[in-house]
């Protein structure tokens, strides 16, 4: 397994520095809150449903307390205080609501103990169907030999309905895991759209509604195939830790949520996104839901082999910011792509050596390997050669979620013969190289060996420089993908505000109880 | 005259391959339904190469066939494009080549307009569709500023920031509010003398080259733009700008 014998001092110092990274941010991070944090809050309460306008009932609820009244005292007291003046069950509340018959300010906020009994049976139910769900899956799971490596595709024609049928034939070609795109913009929502959608651009809206149809198709895949179908969504945007409510809710299984993805490529404030991610984790530690990290997009932008030491430094503040959520590694796929340009010399080895430092240095993360995507042109048939050799380097160095390339990458989405002879591909590379890794040996203090040193004491140094000017900084300057974001700007900011001493979060205060 | 067929491995032999799925079994009647699918395409001897079941009730299959007529490529005439196509990699040698510093891209979705699609796909560094997005482009200082910016703050920014070119974006309209609204950033520009200092370009799903043209704007980019198109539009006019006495 360890073949590169990187030196585990530097590893650790890496780790060290990136803790420390994360560590400043995460004391920004207890300070504040934001309304979408405020609203998944909410959502586990179980606050759900729109009004005419199809504005959802959590967006309105927070929206009455940031404009009327003290969101920095958190919705938590807000809700407890209107249920128990009102005499209403939840159900009750929310049609009154509604109806403009009740509101959430009230003359005055009960007392914590009281809004604490209030909310507790509500919050209660929605924990144990999250823990029931966890039992679930884990079921599925115990009945099958575990796979080293997941095959990742995706839907996204905008139809739930059509992209049910899509994910089942997937599954039956062998997928094991599907993901079921969004709607192109959605991130940049300040809601989450609600009910069954049938129409969205290059993708499908991420709602509850739609999360829950295509689970009961998954699993009733995973049934006839005795094989678990895990299912992915995006936990990314304005609206990260809501769709991670859902998610939990509705048993997901991998959520793409990464903690700088929003900052870097949707131009979302660093704040914003710092705050929405840490709670966000929080609910995926909570539902068993493995993150997906998006360090894979830097090579979008920067050179990949200029840049590999970006991608390892990230890999690296993204573990400290799961732990500090309380993700186990188990939860961790951390993300890296095959974007060299395969016209460079030796690319293919560059590609191997840096997966296989990946894998050495996060050895129980289940790694995400996202496939050529820059490189790749209008050639299908170029495509396919290029698709090959990444799957070549996941079965040699046990890559854990790997999405599979497609032939008409950037042309169109999936067509079902596209996705079919992408998943025949991995699994031929997967049968005929079944024990490549124990055959052969990678040369020691060869040009791949070299490679991942110079990588990982690249990283290191970015690591170090980076805790010294702080990660606000380091994104101000450019450092990961090249992309400069100030502080203060982005979409977003005006959606984080400062906890009062006396703010409360429902949802936290429980899951501290029973710790 | 100049006549042509598809080329296999012998001159006018009019080879072509095909693939496709049909809602079929890769049965006998599957295949004969794919051989028929040629045949009304008008080719000639197609041959089922490869027919298999993807999924349930789905069959891919190859198909070779000749194609029966001839092209005359002299009755063959494109219109040019209104610039032609390059890629950023291109437009980032070209910016390097002419300029020696950075050009400053300032876009937005003015007035009520609170799409942010558009201008995204052009400006984000994801860009769309595989076309990175103008952040991304070395040589170019991009500023997105998002939806709903009043003409007024979209004018006060590009000052402040010096913009050499600006990207107004419009993707929904009611009743011609996009053109109204657009029509008084021109006149705003007019009054503060900046008119002339910048490249303006709108974009949209609605906007064509001409309907920009007569609302006083350099160009118009409608659907199928990406970021490649706008800034080397942009560019070439900033160059044949500079040579102007």
């Amino acid at each position: 397994m360890n073949q590169f014998h990187l030196d585990p001092s530097i590893i650790e110092t890496c780790r060290q520095d990136a803790f420390l990274i994360a560590d400043e941010v995460l004391s920004m991070v207890e300070q504040h809150s934001t309304v979408s944090v405020e609203r998944s809050v909410l959502r586990l309460i179980g606050v759900d449903g729109v009004n005419d306008l199809l504005e959802p009932l959590p967006n309105m609820m927070v929206d009455e307390v940031y404009h009327h009244g003290d969101l920095s005292k958190g919705i938590s007291r807000y809700l407890a205080s209107a249920l128990f003046q009102s005499g209403l069950n939840l159900t009750e509340f929310q049609q009154a609501y509604l109806k403009g018959q009740v509101q959430l300010i009230t003359p005055h906020l009960e007392d914590l103990d009281t809004c604490r009994n209030v909310l507790k049976p509500y919050l209660q139910k929605t924990f144990d169907r999250i823990a029931k769900n966890r039992d679930t899956r884990h079921r599925f799971l115990e009945k099958e030999t575990p796979r080293t490596t997941d095959l990742y595709v995706i839907v996204a024609t905008g139809n739930i309905h059509e992209d049910v049928i899509q994910a089942k034939a997937a599954a039956k070609a062998g997928a094991d895991i599907i993901a079921v795109i969004r709607s192109t913009g959605q991130s940049l929502l300040d809601y989450v759209p609600y009910g069954i959608t049938t129409e969205g651009f290059g993708g499908t809206y991420a709602t509850q509604a739609n999360f829950q149809i295509m689970r009961k198709a998954l699993d009733e895949v995973s049934k006839e195939e005795g094989r678990y179908i895990k299912l992915v969504n995006y936990a990314s945007g304005l609206c990260m830790p809501e769709i991670a409510a859902m998610a939990a809710i509705e048993r997901l299984d991998v959520l793409l949520n990464d903690s700088m993805y929003g900052i870097i490529f949707r131009d979302i404030n660093m704040k914003r996104t710092f705050i929405d991610q840490h709670f966000s984790r929080m609910i995926n530690a909570k539902a068993g839901i493995i993150i997906n990290t998006g360090e894979d997009n830097y090579l979008t932008t920067s050179d990949a082999i200029e840049e590999a030491h970006t991608v390892l430094a990230s890999q690296f503040i993204n573990e400290q910011f799961a732990f500090a959520a309380g993700l186990p590694e188990e939860l961790m796929g951390l993300g890296h792509a095959f974007e060299i340009d395969p016209s460079v010399e030796n690319s293919f080895l560059y590609e191997l050596a840096q997966a296989q430092m990946a894998r050495e240095i996060f050895p129980n993360a289940p790694l995400k390997y996202m496939p050529p995507t820059k490189h790749v042109t209008g050639n299908i048939f170029r495509a396919y050669q290029q698709n090959t050799l990444f799957n070549i380097v996941t079965q040699y160095t046990s890559q854990s979620i790997h999405l599979l390339g497609m032939m008409t990458e950037a042309i169109h989405t999936p067509f079902l013969q596209d996705r079919y002879l992408a998943i025949q591909n991995a699994k031929m590379i997967q049968t005929s190289m079944k024990s490549i890794s124990e055959e052969l040996v990678i040369k020691e203090d060869g040009l791949m060996a070299n490679r991942a040193k110079k990588v990982l004491e690249d990283a290191s140094l970015l690591l170090k420089q980076v805790k010294e000017s702080t990660l606000f900084q380091a994104l101000e300057q450019g450092v990961f993908a090249g992309v400069k974001r100030p502080q203060d700007g982005g979409k977003g900011l005006d959606g984080v505000f400062q906890k009062s001493p006396d703010y409360w979060n429902a949802a936290l205060d429980l899951w501290e109880v029973s710790r | 005259m100049k006549l042509i067929r598809p080329y296999g491995d012998t001159s006018h032999d009019g080879k072509i391959q095909l693939s496709f799925t049909l809602p079929v079994h890769a049965d006998g009647q599957g295949i004969e339904a794919a051989k028929r699918l040629a045949t009304q395409l008008g080719l000639l001897n197609p041959q089922v190469v490869h027919a298999e079941d993807i999924h349930e009730g789905y069959a891919f299959f190859v198909v070779y066939a000749s194609v029966k007529f001839d092209l005359d490529l002299d009755q063959i005439h494109v219109e040019e494009a209104l610039t032609e196509r390059k890629s950023r990699e291109e437009i980032e040698v070209i910016l390097q080549e002419n300029f020696d510093r950075e050009l400053v891209f300032v876009g937005a979705s003015t007035g009520s307009d609170a799409h942010t699609v558009g201008i995204d796909a052009i400006m984000n560094m994801k860009g769309f569709a595989g076309h990175y997005g103008l952040e991304r482009y070395r040589g170019i200082r991009a500023y997105n500023l998002g939806s709903q910016v009043k003409n007024e703050d979209f004018i006060r920014f590009a000052k402040k920031v010096n913009a050499d070119v600006l990207l107004v974006s419009q993707t929904v309209t009611q009743k011609d509010v996009h053109i109204r609204n657009m029509v008084e950033l021109v006149e705003l520009l007019e009054a503060e003398k900046m008119r002339e200092r910048v490249i303006l370009i709108a974009g949209g799903a609605r906007i064509t080259h001409e309907l920009a043209k007569e609302l006083g704007y350099d160009a118009g980019f409608g659907p199928k733009s990406y970021a490649e198109d706008v800034a080397l539009y942009a560019i070439n006019r900033m160059i044949a700008n500079k040579s102007k006495p």
